[in-house]
């Protein structure tokens, strides 16, 4: 049994305590907008955010989260109102295929709350994920406008 | 992902459809279906549906995968159709209906970046005869002559009388006319919508987490199932024990997939792979388990100088002309398997019942998935349709190949009337892809005592894709898709030097590990091998590198005007700054001309390389989004860099050693260089060329070459990881 809050709404899961994270969020409370793509936290396609930081929720196990709050991408934007970041991803177009760009978007809200105006080096240190697409320019691009939003 | 003229014309249901399918007549999308879509639908005609509140479904086909190839589709339709822009989305008609109404949108096929360039004309045609039947049907109701009316914006008016009408009101009793039987189109010159850079249509959901993949669907009563095949591609399973897995929890069912593979059914797809991981499974692989990358990459070696090959391009006496040579230059390259590694892995969703079977599949090739059910379900074609879902990215792989949808039908066939959903794991993904080919070149030049370059003899050692894929497609045995970019003149993959005695030929090698089509197909390894033998061949022979391909490219106006205009932006002709060094490549490819000038800078003795600039030019003929032409050839150019630096997949015992991204890695955005796409569609009435691939080939020539400025090191084999070179923020 695991309780956890995912964005903002309490959940009690029944499931064995190995289980990770991403796995919990897309088919027991049924949030599939955080992806798999590789399951060793190298692609970051699962980024969602445990207590406000950026988390690669294919290698966290369900055990770990317990008691934590949770946000998806399903539950980035507020009231109805699309998050910065999201807001600048459809200004500058930014996905192509788009499956990367849940976890994508997750780590770069993560990296906003953390430093407001992040330089190019920050950005090529803490933002990680890999795209197959290729969207890194428009991504750097909508990152700096996010952050001047 | 490609094919060339010579494809033949085949039944799509039988085989598998991927090869281009039909070739299409005109009349195609004009042609009154003989069966509507569905009773009510609004339907003008099979690419336009205009409901009364004047919102414009376009029919699309193609698959959308990143590439932007709907919205570009849509702005073709909606150009001719006089389409409020505002009011267009876009829709998927299922292969089975397609079938029903007598194929009657043709080529459902999304690779070698036929999408656009393929269907433009019979799409726009689609939506000029919707237009005209529009504004007929607006003239019959005001009884005037449908010479006074005029259409823009979906408002149909009749200047004289000042009345006005939309789409939406008169789409009902245009419905009923016959269509047209001359459709003219109008002058690119004098597009609106189509040629504009345009956002495209499918962004919202993405930023969401809205948009469904194929791996997030959910159905009523759905389970979800895990798979592991044979780790050595056709080997079979000898022995397993279902009884590991049978008692785990939410385990449902324990099925053998054909000969090959054993999947575990089970409520949820975390359930499912831990249980498959637990079953025990003996694998027969036949003496396969003796071949690794070093028994393949010698086999290869043997091709270089083998006596007999298949000639792909050739004029003069190469071999006579290199014996009497004043000076040869030789150089032998390499090029790796590598796996297309799509960030979402393989998977399908099928639901079985005797009398009926679906599939909800991303795929790039409609068609081919619908007969992969047909011939998994054993159900007549009636009895089958498939669901495209957009793709979490292809790339190749999910067009020719539909492994995944056969083994989603049979595992469905052991659980009738249950949806099953079928997701591979990044391992089983890795280890079971269509890989890039594995290719070796020696390449002999031979120049006069006037440092002329006189013959070329460009020997190519390797892996055949047809004769894996569509051997009924190889020409007397030959593979003609293996001399991508090096074809004879006429090709959309011709060669564009004009040398006296030329030799391209082709030693065809095929291990057991299956090749399939990876984005760009054979320009990744033959540009490679050309262009940056090119710069060998100029500076053996003292001259600069521009000037020595301009020399040779005279013959080719659009050739010789995309690599002027990379050298021109990068400013070839001027010294680069301290500590930056220039490299060029071009190439046609997929009927368009591209080219790239790179700058670098090397640190560390030449062991990390940092691009900072690559400028890419293409022609395509015509550009209908440029922001999205921009993306992809950004896009290619990330695919391609991350192949060159990164991406091999070696063999040992039979198998795949690499599983994951840990060990098959891919650029991240501090590696990302400054890319300067300069778009340059040259019109007229050539051929419309791609944008997906053509440009993925010429990255990685372009900062080779520069690197060899750089260090004076000329690297001939790949990835660049195995020369301890790394890209660098």
């Amino acid at each position: 049994m695991a309780r956890l809050v995912i964005n903002g709404q309490p959940h009690t899961i029944e499931v064995d305590p190995d289980t990770p994270l991403l796995w919990v969020i897309r088919e027991q409370v049924g949030l599939t907008g955080t992806k798999y793509g590789c399951g060793i936290a190298q692609c970051g396609a699962c980024t969602v955010h445990v207590e406000g930081e950026a988390v690669r929720s294919c290698s966290l196990p369900i055990s770990a989260a317990e008691g934590k709050n949770i946000t998806t991408i399903e539950g980035l934007a507020e009231g109805g109102t699309l998050h910065k970041v999201q807001k600048a991803w459809i200004q500058h177009d930014v996905p192509q295929c788009g499956y990367c760009q849940a976890g994508m978007i997750m780590a770069v809200a993560a990296l906003l709350k953390d430093k407001p105006k992040p330089t190019d080096a920050d950005i090529n240190s803490t933002i990680t994920n890999i795209c197959r697409c290729g969207t890194f320019q428009q991504v750097r691009a909508a990152i700096h406008a996010a952050a001047n939003a | 992902m490609s094919h060339s003229a010579q494809i033949n014309r085949r039944s799509f249901v039988i085989g598998t459809a991927a090869a281009g399918g039909l070739a299409l007549g005109l009349d195609i999308p004009l042609r009154r279906a003989g069966v509507r879509a569905q009773a009510a639908t609004p339907e003008i005609n099979a690419w336009v549906v205009i409901k009364p509140d004047d919102s414009i479904v376009v029919r699309v086909v193609r698959s959308e995968m990143g590439q932007g190839t709907v919205t570009g589709l849509a702005q073709l339709v909606a150009e001719e159709l006089e389409a409020d822009w505002s009011k267009v989305s876009t829709e998927y008609p299922t292969p089975g209906e397609s079938v029903r109404r007598k194929r009657v949108w043709g080529d459902f096929s999304t690779g070698g970046s036929r999408g656009i360039r393929s269907s433009h004309e019979y799409v726009r045609k689609g939506g000029a005869a919707a237009r005209m039947m529009l504004i007929q049907a607006a003239a019959n109701e005001w009884k005037v002559p449908v010479s006074e009316c005029t259409a823009a914006d979906s408002t149909i008016t009749h200047a004289p009388s000042g009345r006005k009408t939309t789409y939406g009101k008169v789409a009902e009793a245009a419905a009923k006319l016959d269509p047209p039987s001359e459709v003219p189109l109008k002058d690119p010159k004098d597009w609106k919508i189509a040629g504009k850079p345009l956002k495209r249509l499918d962004t919202a959901d993405k930023v969401t987490g809205k948009q469904v993949y194929g791996t997030d669907l959910k159905l009523p009563g759905i389970l979800n199932a895990a798979i592991r095949d044979c780790p050595v591609q056709g080997g079979k399973i000898k022995s397993f024990d279902a009884a590991k897995a049978a008692d785990m929890k939410g385990v449902k069912k324990v099925v053998k997939v054909g000969d090959s593979g054993v999947a575990v059914v089970a409520q949820t797809w975390w359930q499912a792979k831990t249980a498959v991981d637990a079953i025990p499974i003996e694998w027969d692989v036949g003496d396969k388990d003796k071949v690794s990358s070093e028994t393949i990459a010698a086999w290869l070696k043997e091709g270089l100088e083998a006596p007999e090959a298949f000639v792909g391009n050739a004029n003069g006496d190469a071999k006579t002309a290199l014996a009497s040579a004043a000076k040869k230059v030789e150089a032998v390259y390499s090029y790796p398997y590598q796996n297309h590694a799509a960030m979402e892995p393989m998977n399908a969703t099928a639901l079985y019942t005797p009398d009926k079977c679906e599939v909800w599949v991303p795929t790039q090739n409609g068609e081919a998935a619908f007969a992969a059910t047909v011939a998994a379900s054993g159900l007549s074609a009636d009895k089958c349709d498939v669901h495209k879902i957009n793709l979490g990215g292809g790339f190749g792989r999910r067009g020719a190949f539909h492994d995944y949808v056969t083994q989603a039908v049979l595992i469905a066939k052991e659980m009738p009337g249950t949806p099953v959903k079928l997701l591979w794991t990044r391992e089983e993904d890795m280890t079971h892809g269509r890989y890039h080919p594995v290719m070796q070149a020696k390449l002999v030049g031979g120049f006069d005592k006037d440092n002329n370059l006189t013959a070329l003899h460009m020997r190519l050692s390797g892996q055949s894709i047809l004769a894996s894929v569509f051997p009924q497609n190889l020409q007397q045995g030959m593979d003609l898709l293996t001399f991508q970019g090096l074809m004879r003149q006429g090709q959309e993959h011709a060669f564009s030097y004009t040398i006296d005695n030329l030799l391209i030929d082709h030693s065809m090698r095929n291990p057991h590990i299956l090749p399939g089509f990876w984005r760009g197909v054979n320009i990744n390894q033959n540009c490679i091998f050309i262009e940056c033998f090119m710069d060998e061949l100029a500076q053996s022979a003292g001259q600069d590198e521009l000037e020595f391909r301009r020399k040779l490219l005279g013959k080719h106006p659009r050739n010789l005007a995309v690599l002027n205009a990379v050298a021109e932006r990068v400013g070839w002709s001027t010294p680069a700054p301290s500590g930056i060094y220039r490299g060029l490549a071009h190439l046609k490819a997929f009927n368009a001309y591209v080219a790239a000038a790179a700058e670098i800078s090397v640190e560390r003795g030449g062991n990390k390389i940092k691009i900072h600039r690559l400028v890419a030019a293409t022609d395509p003929t015509y550009a209908v989004n440029p922001a999205q032409i921009d993306r992809q050839v950004a896009g290619s150019f990330v695919y391609g860099l991350s192949a060159l630096f990164y991406q091999e997949c070696t063999v040992k015992n039979g198998a795949i050693e690499q599983t994951n991204f840990d060990t098959y890695d891919s650029m991240r955005i501090a590696e990302m260089p400054e890319v300067e796409s300069i778009i340059m569609p040259s019109g007229g009435s050539e051929p419309w060329g791609g944008v997906g691939e053509p440009t993925i080939c010429v990255a990685a020539p372009a900062v080779l070459n520069a690197y060899f400025k750089a260090t004076g090191k000329r690297i001939r084999s790949f990835p660049l990881k195995n020369h301890k070179i790394a890209m660098t923020a």
